[in-house]
């Protein structure tokens, strides 16, 4: 909950960083050689991986659509991701968020090129300091796309709030959890449409759209580093 | 069979009609039966429709978290029980539960309209205030008849007395310090109509919706989109007017 | 070259839309990873990656999974079975009500044959009857990544005709990235086919290839 904590000091949030500032990233592709399309992306400390896995064949047979491939997303934290160790297994919060980014990310994909099959997505959260979620979808984005996946596009996500009054983007751990509010924002950015919306807070209708204005810009700068990572793993490519 | 419907009430929408002859920004008949469950610390079951979802307000006494001390505790919960639809099953709350309870949690701690910091008890004990939401029939937008019935079953409900660290049911020493009166509209968009309170055959066929959580002031303090289509931006300030708009009429009815 | 999903490939203009790719507002786009391909008459992406998806006309090696009344499902490597039926697979009057059809092929074995059918469900029938399918015996099966294989091929069949040939087995390349191999010098052939798909993007690999099969 809220704490006296002051995350801005002369304009400067506690790690440096102006309130437009994303942490620095990094974003890898092919990282597990298992799966079909993997990627690890590291927004600042939070580290996340994600692992695709096919359109493979889907059993039991209920569970097919006759017309459409189903997309199944598992968000994890790993025990050792945080300060207090968290229990290994599904907890309330990591089943809504898989929801939610299952959400994300089907609009962007075919799903009638696969009927009858399914699309795995596993999203494990290596360590957490704030916006796993969005680094999770970056990260499946990538893995979709590397596991050859038909998409309509890459999806970029990020995180936005609120702290003392001012607009921040990229929030880490301890920004997360003291904000007057914030926001998660993944989209299609070549068709400029939104698939995930999250806010928690307390902010009048043009704060949110100003929140949602800086989002915008800042997953488009997010699609460019996905776009770079897949370049640089594929331009020896034939 | 039911393929069939959900295209006749998508051709209804598409020529601007609604299978039940509302309009667009129209809600169903809502009947609030507030301290329905004399057990209950507060309840409150509302009806949307054919709708309908108790909720129950129960306090406990326990321990504090121990990076909020001095504030009691929430814990929202939803069961959806399989005598409202033939799609539930008996078990632990699946997805879209767990997804309800927690936008529920969100709107009534981010609206900061329970006063938490005012059910501490001693230094080792607080109330915890269970709010758990039962639906009873799901004939389409759980999600806003949910939240009405928190909100209701919350404004109903009474501080139990404490005698040595025990609670004493059945005598009460005051009501619980509910301040605000948030509400959920969810906004969702059809094609390029916008509606607000689905009916169940609606929600089958609707591109997009975004949960709103609004308060009092006008401030929002929760929002969650869901469904498998995307959003422009634009749309979504259109959304936010109208469950702005709708949630006075909803708080009316809270009282 | 490569692009990615959602990058703009071109305008349509009137040409044949093929694999990975999408169109929307007579704007083509990328539907995969892959290598873009625009001609005069036709706009496509060649996937780098990613399962097997059948296609109607493709040849491809399969197994025989299960025995039918009428047919066999056969499983070429892809999230979809396929059927072969008993008309597409045997020239004789076959009465079904006396006969197994496990006579003709069994589960287990394996079969050179070409996809003709592909539904929108993606129910896929392949047919043995053209002169090149077969049923093939001994040998073993190794997976390679379907996009791979025309580089296993080799342009006009040159790098499955060297390695056939220096390790005098006998090989047949499914488009479902299913390869057959037969011989004594099965090994090395394997070995071959592998470093191809391994190392198609470094230049050289002919000589390369020839190199570790002369040795």
């Amino acid at each position: 909950m809220k704490k006296d904590i002051k995350l801005l000091v002369e304009g400067k949030r506690l790690d440096g960083r102006l309130p437009d500032q994303l942490r620095p990233i990094s974003m890898k592709v092919d990282v597990i050689s298992r799966a079909d399309g993997s990627a690890e992306v590291r927004l600042g400390n939070t580290i996340a991986l994600a692992s695709v896995y096919g359109p493979r064949a889907l059993y039991p047979k209920f569970l097919q659509e006759e017309e459409s491939g189903i997309v199944r997303v598992r968000y994890n934290m790993v025990p050792f991701s945080v300060d207090e160790r968290k229990s290994p297994g599904p907890d309330r919060r990591s089943i809504e968020l898989s929801k939610v980014m299952r959400l994300a990310l089907e609009p962007a994909i075919f799903l009638e090129d696969f009927p009858k099959a399914a699309v795995d997505v596993f999203v494990d959260i290596l360590q957490a300091d704030g916006s796993t979620r969005v680094a999770g979808i970056n990260a499946a984005s990538l893995a979709l796309a590397c596991a050859g996946v038909p998409m309509r596009d890459l999806v970029s996500a990020c995180s936005v709030g609120k702290i003392e009054g001012t607009l921040i983007v990229d929030l880490n751990g301890i920004e997360d959890n003291n904000s007057e509010s914030d926001m998660a924002v993944a989209m299609m950015p070549g068709r400029d449409e939104i698939t995930l919306l999250q806010m928690d807070g307390e902010l009048n209708k043009d704060e949110v759209l100003r929140l949602l204005s800086l989002a915008r810009e800042n997953c488009k700068k997010i699609y460019e580093l996905q776009k770079q990572a897949i370049r640089e793993k594929y331009k020896s490519g034939e | 069979m039911s393929d069939l419907q959900e295209k006749y009430v998508l051709e209804l929408l598409e020529s601007g009609k609604r299978i039940d002859g509302r309009k667009f920004d129209e809600y169903r008949e809502i009947k609030i039966e507030r301290g329905l469950v004399q057990k209950a610390e507060g309840s409150a079951v509302v009806s949307l429709g054919k709708t309908k979802v108790a909720a129950g307000v129960k306090l406990e006494i326990g321990e504090p978290f121990p990076d909020t001390p001095n504030e009691g505790i929430l814990i929202v919960n939803a069961e959806f029980s399989p005598i409202a639809s033939p799609e539930f099953e008996a078990g632990p709350p699946g997805e879209d539960a767990i997804e309800l309870a927690r936008i529920v949690d969100r709107v009534i701690r981010e609206s900061k309209c329970l006063q938490l910091e005012k059910l501490v008890i001693s230094q080792q004990n607080v109330f915890i205030v269970f709010v758990d939401l039962h639906i009873i029939n799901d004939h389409g937008n759980l999600i806003d008849a949910s939240a009405l019935a928190a909100i209701a079953a919350l404004k109903n409900a009474r501080i139990p007395k404490v005698e040595n660290g025990k609670i004493v049911r059945e005598e009460f020493t005051g009501n619980l310090p509910v301040i605000f009166t948030p509400v959920v509209v969810s906004v969702c968009k059809v094609g390029n109509n916008f509606l607000i309170d689905p009916d169940l055959l609606e929600e089958n066929v609707l591109d997009s919706r975004l949960v709103v959580g609004v308060r009092d002031d006008d401030k929002i303090c929760a929002i969650q989109k869901q469904g498998s289509k995307p959003l422009k931006f634009s749309d979504v300030e259109k959304m936010l007017d109208i469950a702005i708009a709708k949630s006075k009429e909803l708080r009316r009815l809270v009282g | 070259m490569i692009v990615l999903p959602g990058e703009f490939l071109d305008e349509r203009k009137g040409r044949k839309l093929g694999k990975g790719v999408y169109e929307e507002n007579g704007k083509v786009f990328a539907k995969v990873l892959g290598l873009s391909k625009i001609t005069d008459t036709e706009v496509s992406v060649i996937p780098l990656s990613g399962t097997y998806l059948p296609s109607a006309g493709d040849r491809v090696i399969g197994v025989i999974s299960t025995v039918e009344i009428a047919g066999w499902f056969v499983d070429i490597n892809s999230p979809y079975l396929a059927f072969l039926p008993l008309g597409e697979a045997v020239e004789e009057f076959v009465d079904t009500s006396r006969v197994d059809l496990s006579k003709y092929f069994d589960t287990g074995d394996v079969i050179f044959c070409r996809i003709v059918k592909v539904t929108k469900s993606k129910n896929v029938v392949v047919s043995m009857r053209d002169m090149a399918s077969r049923k093939l015996y001994g040998g073993v099966l190794v997976k390679v990544t379907p996009h791979k294989v025309p580089r296993i091929i080799g342009k006009g069949g040159s790098m499955i005709q060297l390695i056939k040939q220096k390790t005098k087995c006998e090989i047949y390349v499914g488009q479902n990235g299913v390869i057959w191999v037969k011989g004594e010098n099965k090994g090395k052939a394997i070995e071959a086919i592998l470093m191809v798909e391994r190392e198609s993007h470094i230049p050289g690999l002919t000589e390369r290839v020839d190199r570790m099969l002369s040795s």
